[in-house]
């Protein structure tokens, strides 16, 4: 009798939750507090943070997956207002933080509303994309693109150049999957090579002398040049096979920059060397797969367009991490998704998966 | 319902097109994903297998940086094992000034913490200007347990100033050796220059002191030792982590010294208030005994900089504390030139022991009439008598008849006007007068009236007190003559191998047996019955011994030299030259004392007191003073 509760109740409970995605996750988190344990030298304060971060963020994970997709959407229009609502805040009266006005003071806490809109930014173009589903037209998308440009402007204005790329990333995957016709496609690739110099001319000074550095690190190798340049050295010398975990000499002699958040890359890569990398990017592809196929096998436009998105965002999370971390990319502020230290970042990737699940496991329900 | 359905169809076609195309889509953002994850494989095989080797050689020229490894200088001791320079390991607060900011705001915040003296920060100033601003300089030294825990609480405040431990140099016995074993400094530009020239600079890296004067000096490349090399690991703030590998450095080697630290110390008080120098050698080696040059100075102050204050104090002195005298102060000899000259005279010739002058009190040259002491003459001399009184009108006829270049000759074979060639730097060659020297440094004709004077040490002559000594030590020992030496032997700290500093003579001087005895003699009864007789009165081993008087400024034709009306400064230097035991002699000195008058009464005094100590350790009080190493500063 007890045993047919508790079985019940097990499949309640993991009714909504994807094996493969959560066992991808897992191991991911794993590897990422491998890491971080050596990038904090041995030390176990991080290290114990970083596991409460995970559990929240697996909590919020279980959450989000038991909260049907129908839901989602009816939440979509609020919450992208109220987001947008933030971010003007934070534009009026925010709080600057390292020289960047990015976190809003409501009271209780701070916030940093560009962190929501990381969800808010899909889930909206996803539901607007879905109901004119059938009916689109070229002034649906002209619509759509001006929904992301908004929050994008406002963050990148900041600045928070890592986060308005990510948005725009994410929203744009929503744009081309909804069907963005390949004229325009090809119209908007010449206005960004033409627009190029303008975005330039508006960029900040420190923006500019990152995508400098990436040309040339050596120009100014004590500078903006300095983190490219270690942790690229961090990354070459690890070699095939890696320095072995905490022995990495470019990590614990601190010659890379923050090493537990966006360059623990770096870390990683000088102690696990290229069989390391090979084997992180793995896990990176098996999550990312499993999105796609979950994005492929889904129901609605809705649910196709929001999961696509939030499995291209977090590829790209990670590729531009891992671009930056090797010197391909400019340094902009990306975490390496589950595995750089961090709650936020690790709560909104979660939520992420969790909508993931959600949309998987309630699929059924809604062909109904 | 045609309609519917085909409605219905339409929709549903629409619907699967747009499946259909969502999933092309998704096709190609798939692709776009393994391109991208293809694209940073490739960075990652270029960077970590291709690469990976020059990477890695970046990733080692990070954390490894070669430090040099200073050895420890090499210890300075007396004959008897007593420490004249030695090191200590003592803590500095340092200032890089670059990184440090305002210097003047730096000090006065740390001496709120530790105590900082005007004379510190003088002495920092005159270092920063004589610096470069990367360097790591001392604002105090010697720093107490305690002041190195209040500093290191507050060290976050002070960025570019740092507690060092260092090895200093210590001189124990203070100004009673400085002139002989001098003193090191900082390494200045010039020697910086010198040593780049001599190939090496790279033993040099890490080291910030060099040897200034005296032994410090001439041995320098001896004491210093060989640097070695340390591989340590560094954090990306320059920190050394730990070390890696290790060439131990090669201590400098040890100095024992042939001076005796309880002679010099007896000879430096016997001086008392009074200027002067004092050189006994061993004749029968050359090795130095005491060298001593009155007033000296605190070579310490040297070590870590002299401040200006102190430095001036030095320099602007009427008592010139700074020149080495025994080395390089030069004086007319005076009488005790008369055994060398008595010397010259048998050698050639000239006269025979037995010859006699009468001394009617002057010798008549010209119309110029060069006055003795005695001012109604000695009646009959002969050689022996002539040196026992110090006769001055033999001496004035000898020197006429031998005539100057005979006399130049004679005496540069003892050594007089070239330097001796001790293992000491700035020794004065002195002046032997000739025609040929006068020629070139007045380009003028001799004057055989000038020769004169010469006979009883005054006129050009001009020695210094270590040749004086050179020469009797050479008298003493039978014409065998050996360069004087401080160091008598180099003792390597690993090996204890001791490489003894040239025992081997220098020349020997083939004088004929009979004239030594001759003058020997004469120089045993100047201390028995002559002007030293007093002094050495009731000694209990035989000595020779020669008084003399230079005379500081020239006496009018007619005039009488008064010795109190004479202004202190130009009253005349005492001279004596002695050794003993006269049968086989094993301390011969030369000493002068400075505007004290009559030598036998100013400087033969010193002589016994020196001689009794080196060879009955009478009158040992004076090494009380010294100190052993145990009462370090």
């Amino acid at each position: 009798m007890i045993a047919y509760y508790v079985r019940r109740f097990a499949r309640l409970f993991t009714a909504h939750i994807d094996g493969p995605l959560l066992g991808s996750v897992l191991l991911l988190m794993a590897v990422g507090l491998v890491v971080l344990y050596s990038a904090s030298n041995a030390g176990w304060t991080r290290v114990s943070g970083q596991m409460v971060n995970m559990l929240v963020a697996l909590v919020v994970m279980w959450i989000v997956a038991n909260v049907p997709p129908h839901f989602l959407m009816r939440l979509a229009l609020p919450v992208f207002v109220i987001g947008l609502v933030l971010l003007v805040g934070v534009a009026l009266k925010g709080e600057v933080i390292n020289g960047a006005r990015r976190w809003l003071n409501v009271g209780v806490t701070r916030i940093q509303p560009s962190e929501l809109m990381k969800i808010a930014a899909p889930l909206m173009l996803a539901w607007y994309f879905h109901r004119y589903e059938g009916t689109l037209r070229a002034g649906n998308f002209v619509l759509g693109a001006l929904l992301l440009l908004g929050p994008v402007g406002l963050i990148a204005r900041q600045p928070d150049l890592g986060t308005a790329v990510l948005i725009l990333a994410s929203g744009s995957y929503v744009l081309f999957l909804a069907g963005l016709s390949w004229k325009i496609l090809a119209g908007l690739g010449v206005a960004a090579l033409a627009g190029a110099p303008i975005v330039w001319s508006m960029m900040h000074g420190y923006q500019r002398q990152r995508i400098l550095t990436l040309i040339d690190p050596m120009e100014d190798p004590l500078g903006t040049g300095y983190h490219t340049i270690q942790s690229t050295i961090a990354v070459g010398s690890g070699g095939v096979t890696g320095k072995g975990w905490m022995s990495g000499t470019q990590t614990h002699l601190d010659f890379i920059p923050e090493r537990t958040t966006d360059f623990i890359f770096a870390v990683y890569s000088e102690e696990f060397g290229l069989l390391g990398n090979m084997l992180l990017m793995g896990l990176f592809l098996l999550v990312i797969v499993r999105g796609l196929v979950i994005a492929s096998s889904a129901p609605t436009l809705f649910t196709r367009l929001l999961a696509g998105a939030i499995t291209l965002t977090f590829f790209t999370y990670a590729f531009v991490n891992m671009g930056m971390v090797s010197g391909i990319l400019p340094v902009v502020g990306v975490p390496l998704p589950m595995i750089s230290y961090g709650g936020t970042s690790m709560v909104s990737i979660c939520l992420g998966l969790g909508i993931l699940m959600s949309i998987h496991t309630h699929r059924k329900l809604l062909h109904t | 319902m045609p309609k519917l359905l085909f409605s219905t169809g339409v929709e549903f076609r629409d619907s699967q097109r747009e499946q259909q195309q969502f999933k092309v889509r998704l096709t190609i953002l798939s692709a776009f994903v393994v391109l991208m994850f293809a694209l940073l494989l490739a960075r990652f095989v270029f960077l970590q297998v291709l690469q990976r080797d020059h990477y890695h050689t970046l990733a080692e020229a990070n954390r490894i940086s070669v430090v040099p490894a200073t050895p420890g200088r090499g210890v300075v001791t007396d004959r008897n094992g007593l420490e004249l320079a030695y090191n200590y390991t003592g803590h500095t607060l340092e200032i890089t000034p670059s990184k440090a900011g305002d210097v003047d705001t730096t000090i006065d915040s740390l001496g709120e913490i530790v105590e900082i003296s005007p004379r510190d920060r003088r002495r920092f100033r005159q270092l920063l200007e004589e610096s470069k601003s990367f360097e790591s300089l001392p604002i105090r030294t010697r720093l107490s347990d305690e002041e190195i825990a209040r500093f290191a609480a507050r060290r976050y405040r002070f960025p570019g100033v740092e507690i060092k431990a260092r090895l200093f140099r210590y001189y124990p016995q203070g100004e009673m050796f400085s002139h002989v074993i001098g003193y090191i400094g900082r390494i200045n530009q010039k020697e910086l220059d010198r040593l780049d020239e001599d190939g090496e600079l790279a033993n040099y890296r890490g080291t910030d002191y060099i040897g200034k004067i005296g032994i410090e000096q001439s041995y320098e490349r001896v004491l210093h030792g060989t640097t070695g090399v340390e591989q340590v690991e560094i954090d990306s703030a320059g920190r050394a982590v730990r070390l890696l590998s290790r060439t131990p450095p090669t201590s400098g080697a040890n100095l024992v010294l042939k001076l005796d630290a309880g002679l010099q110390a007896l000879a430096y008080k016997a001086f008392g208030d009074r200027r002067g120098a004092l050189v006994a050698l061993d004749p029968q080696t050359g090795g130095v005994l005491a060298f001593v040059s009155r007033p000296g100075f605190d070579p310490n102050l040297f070590v870590d900089g002299i401040d200006p204050q102190s430095w001036n104090e030095l320099r602007n002195s009427p008592d010139r504390p700074m020149l080495n005298r025994a080395l390089a102060g030069t004086y007319p000899p005076g009488s005790t030139f008369k055994p060398f000259m008595a010397l010259a005279a048998l050698t050639t010739g000239k006269r025979t022991p037995q010859q006699t002058i009468n001394d009617p009190g002057y010798f008549q040259f010209g119309n110029h009439r060069f006055r003795d002491d005695a001012e109604f003459g000695h009646g009959a001399v002969d050689m022996y008598k002539s040196i026992v009184v110090s006769c001055d009108t033999y001496y004035y006829m000898l020197a006429n008849d031998l005539g100057i270049d005979a006399i130049a000759k004679f005496m540069s074979r003892l050594g007089f006007g070239s330097r001796t060639g001790i293992d000491l730097v700035g020794e004065a060659a002195g002046i032997l007068p000739s025609q040929e020297w006068k020629m070139q440094r007045f380009k003028q004709k001799w004057f055989a009236g000038e020769t004169v004077s010469i006979g009883i040490g005054q006129g050009y002559n001009s020695y210094t007190p270590l040749q004086l000594a050179s020469a009797i030590a050479t008298v003493a020992n039978d014409g065998v003559m050996f360069r004087p030496h401080v160091v008598d032997y180099i003792e390597d700290l690993r090996t204890k191998v001791r490489t003894p500093v040239e025992p081997k003579p220098l020349r020997n001087l083939g004088l004929n047996p009979d004239h030594i005895d001759t003058i020997k003699k004469a120089l045993v009864g100047v201390n028995k019955e002559g002007t030293g007789s007093s002094v050495f009165a009731g000694a209990e081993y035989t000595s020779g011994g020669k008084t003399g008087t230079a005379q500081v400024i020239a006496i009018k034709q007619g005039d009488k030299y008064v010795e109190g009306r004479v202004q202190e400064r130009f009253r005349d230097h005492a001279l004596f030259i002695a050794y003993a035991p006269a049968e086989k002699p094993t301390i011969a000195l030369a000493l002068v004392v400075e505007n004290a008058g009559f030598g036998a009464r100013a400087a033969a005094p010193i002589a016994r007191q020196v001689i009794d100590y080196y060879l009955l350790g009478k009158g040992g009080d004076g090494t009380a003073e010294l100190k052993r190493v145990e009462s370090t500063p």
